[in-house]
């Protein structure tokens, strides 16, 4: 048996809990004295558009990170699709991120000396995908996210708007399963944010992708089909 | 929102029957909410007896004649003055919100389900604004927008009302 069967087989049934393509399950995640994440829970269906909300430092950010399987929880577990990431080993999951997930962050985070395209074809490259081919996916997404212009410029060059449009082609590009967006339009005005926001699940959700989405703004959340609250580590579902 | 006072500026761009006036207020203006035609009549009664308005003509018509009126020049004028005059705006210091929260504090229930209830049921209207937005024109978009910051104002004080519920209630209940 292989790591990743032997890791499929973390929940009782062997399938995702409730038809759920993400459960987080009680989380706790500590930093020195400060527990960021008391006991906190989340669940994603395949295609549901998702928002954290909560005031700053309650622990979003956190339970996202613990969610996409950056920071493992020190107690508690998170099932991806049957399989626990906790049970996975490195190589596993970044494989998981770089194939099942994709990233928004607040500010873009794009590499500074690839152009706008090359941004967005660097998954498909790192996935083995050919120059050729990567670059007309990246094309194609640009243009749905109505940035064909920037593609040779760098990202130093062009708005925080499109910079946002850009990581957001980069972070679908890949037909990912999943879209995690941290405060993705945080850096950005209320008519660039709106666009960015309208893109992002409209593209979603033509992809069938589901969405988690940290945010402190009410407007974007409204984007979501629902929300959850955390404060204080802890989570309040609607 | 002032409906002689839309009329009366509606008139501006051309004489108009009360019928008339009132499916382009509603088009315009009435989204949700469109005007009554008992409100079209009065309205237009007060007008015309204010001098604002005047019938310029009177068509006979299956039942009672059909009167256009004309905006006349004090009504142009009033119209200048709405437009070049502020609306007060509202300080909402009477609060239902804040009332309801302050009584859960008092009788020992969990203010926190209170200010949760609420927030889950604006979020419910938001999205259903946002998702009006993604179809509509530029005015519906707008329309929505007024709606949507003035909700976004009341969820970041239930935010920050939920920040403060312990001295809140140290202070309300003392």
């Amino acid at each position: 048996m292989s790591a990743s069967q032997a890791a499929r087989g973390a929940t009782a049934s062997g399938r995702p809990r409730d038809g759920n393509l993400i459960s987080c399950t009680n989380l706790t995640k500590r930093f020195g004295s400060t527990a960021a994440l008391d006991g906190a829970s989340l669940d994603l269906a395949a295609g549901e558009v998702v928002a954290v909300m909560g005031p700053s430092g309650s622990g979003k950010s956190t339970l996202l990170h613990c969610a996409a399987g950056i920071l493992v929880p020190d107690t508690g577990e998170v099932v991806f699709d049957a399989e626990q990431i906790g049970h996975m080993s490195d190589r596993r999951r970044s494989e998981l991120r770089r194939t099942e997930f994709g990233f928004v962050f607040q500010f873009g985070r794009l590499v500074p000396e690839l152009s706008c395209a090359e941004n967005v074809s660097l998954p498909l490259r790192l996935s083995g995908v050919g120059r050729a081919e990567a670059a007309r996916r990246a094309d194609e997404w640009l243009q749905r996210l109505e940035v064909h212009e920037v593609g040779r410029s760098l990202p130093g060059e062009i708005s925080g708007g499109q910079g946002q449009r850009v990581a957001v082609a980069r972070a679908l590009v890949t037909r990912p399963r999943v879209v995690f967006a941290d405060e993705p339009t945080g850096a950005l005005d209320s008519l660039n944010g709106e666009r960015v926001m309208q893109l992002l699940t409209a593209a979603a959700r033509d992809t069938a992708a589901a969405v988690v989405l940290v945010t402190h703004e009410p407007r974007v959340a409204a984007y979501a089909d629902r929300e959850v609250v955390v404060r204080d580590g802890k989570t309040r579902a609607s | 929102m002032s409906v002689s006072k839309t009329f009366l500026a509606l008139l501006e761009s051309g004489a108009s029957h009360g019928y008339d006036l009132k499916h382009e207020y509603d088009a315009r203006f009435g989204t949700d909410r469109p005007v009554a035609y008992g409100q079209v009549y009065a309205t237009l009664a007060r007008l015309l007896k204010s001098g604002l308005v005047t019938v310029d003509a009177v068509e006979p018509g299956e039942g009672p004649d059909r009167k256009r009126y004309a905006i006349t020049e004090a009504g142009v004028a009033d119209v200048e003055r709405w437009l070049a005059s502020p609306e007060a705006p509202e300080p909402y210091l009477q609060n239902v919100l804040y009332t309801k929260v302050a009584l859960a504090l008092l009788s020992g229930r969990p203010a926190i389900d209170v200010l949760d209830t609420q927030r889950a049921e604006h979020l419910r209207v938001m999205r259903e604004l946002t998702s009006r937005k993604a179809t509509g024109d530029l005015v519906d978009q707008l329309i929505c927008d007024h709606a949507l910051f003035h909700l976004e104002a009341d969820l970041r004080w239930l935010e920050l009302t939920a920040a403060r519920l312990d001295q809140l209630a140290a202070q309300v209940t003392r």
